[in-house]
């Protein structure tokens, strides 16, 4: 155990002086419980989330070019679901995004969900922390936003950006689900394929209807480029609303509750007790 | 627990079915699969597999540029002080081609017809080799190989 303790502390100071490979097992060592001795960072961090298919990946793939070429160092932490029947992933995040592949200024790190009781959430903190002290200046957190834990991992950044594409009938289904609540930027993707400006056009005047018209709608293509430098900028120079960071304190709290509930030993038995009717739930949760 | 594992793409190959069917196999066996696209360079190979702290990359190669590629990144992940991560390939490699690339660091070699099953084992023999300590990686000592 002490060695442990060495070794991660070694781990942690090469990775603070830049060294990749530590960086990138520190990450791992995390994802297996470990919690570095770092005071809170001052992370710049940004969520993108957006059903499957809009073209997450892609779009960040641009917005890096954008980011390096202007002198950042970008951080990617991509998350997908794991297989709840293996238990094995498949993390193809990374395929989609074409940068420079060995740029000293990119770091793509692919995560699965894993089946943690409560997802990434215990996790995903800690690694920013240790992402932004090794000098990581923008950090993204990409997920898929399809369930609520998805989303709840992306109200861990600081600025949200929710990617729709252009041929979704249903745009206003994301204002349902809660998303459009949490995001302070909209980008419709796709632009280069037709209708994409009706779609926005639809969006930006559903906004104007609602209380979230200060929500920055962009219209981009993550395949040609178009739109990107904009969104960059806007993202930029974005002013934090207080009532969306709230509502994200909120899906904070919420995440590392469920991750704690999840993983109380209690759970199997309440989860029994319940089943054969012995207790009620309010009961369960009183116990828990 | 699955390992991290990386599937890749060297060269200007660009039949990426094979790899794509492995990446499932192996997700679908409990691990967590990384897979780069095609037309990927040595160096973004090696590049790769550091930032994802994967323990074994798989090389997929279709288009008879194995010889080159596959020894280029093993040297490459030596270079990096990758010893400990496990190469293995797939795809057309010829009989006479396996010699070399064993030489060379690579310790499996699966063709068509492989099943998956096999491949699935050659992992767990992996795993177990690496917690008996016992030489698996790139640049750990030649002389263990999956036949």
């Amino acid at each position: 155990m002490a060695l442990g303790l060495t070794s991660d502390s070694k781990l942690l100071d090469s990775a603070l002086s830049g060294d990749r490979r530590s960086l990138a097992k520190l990450l791992t060592r995390i994802e297996s419980g470990f919690k570095p001795p770092l005071p809170p960072s001052n992370a710049w961090t940004l969520g993108v989330t957006g059903p499957p298919g809009v073209g997450k990946s892609t779009l960040i793939g641009s917005m890096i070019s954008e980011w390096v070429k202007n002198g950042q160092k970008v951080a990617v932490l991509a998350v997908d679901p794991s297989s709840p029947h293996s238990g094995g992933a498949l993390l193809a995040d990374r395929m989609r995004m074409q940068t420079e592949g060995t740029s000293d200024s990119v770091f793509i790190r692919s995560l699965a969900s894993r089946n943690h009781p409560g997802g990434l959430s215990f996790f995903i903190g800690p690694m920013v922390d240790i992402l932004s002290a090794a000098g990581w200046s923008r950090i993204i957190i990409e997920t898929v936003g399809s369930g609520q834990s998805q989303i709840r991992i992306v109200a861990f950044a600081d600025r949200i950006l929710l990617v729709e594409g252009p041929d979704r009938g249903d745009i206003i289904q994301a204002e349902k689900a809660g998303i459009l609540e949490l995001a302070d930027f909209v980008a419709i993707n796709k632009s280069d394929l037709p209708k994409s400006d009706m779609a926005f056009n639809s969006l930006v005047s559903a906004l104007e209807l609602s209380e979230n018209s200060r929500i920055d709608v962009h219209l981009v293509s993550g395949l040609n480029g178009t739109g990107i430098s904009e969104l960059i900028t806007s993202i930029e120079e974005h002013e934090k609303s207080s009532k969306r960071d709230i509502l994200k304190q909120r899906e904070r709290l919420l995440s590392i509750w469920d991750s704690r509930l999840l993983s109380s030993p209690l759970l199997n038995d309440l989860l029994h007790k319940l089943n054969t009717g012995s207790i009620t739930l309010e009961e369960a949760a009183d116990m828990i | 627990m699955g390992m991290r594992v990386v599937i890749a793409k060297p060269g200007l190959d660009g039949h990426d079915r094979g790899a794509k069917v492995i990446t499932r196999i192996l997700r679908d066996g409990g691990h967590e699969v990384i897979y780069t696209g095609i037309r990927k360079t040595p160096d973004e190979i090696t590049r790769i597999v550091i930032d994802e702290d994967a323990m074994a990359l798989g090389l997929s190669s279709l288009s008879g540029a194995h010889e080159v590629l596959i020894p280029n990144i093993c040297e490459k992940l030596r270079l990096a002080g990758l010893d400990d991560v496990v190469v293995f390939a797939g795809g057309i490699i010829p009989q006479k081609d396996h010699e070399e690339l064993y030489k060379s660091g690579v310790r499996a070699i699966f063709g068509p017809g492989t099943y998956s099953h096999t491949i699935i084992e050659f992992l767990t023999t992996v795993s177990s080799r690496k917690s008996n300590g016992e030489p698996t990686g790139v640049g750990e000592g030649i002389g263990w190989r999956w036949d």
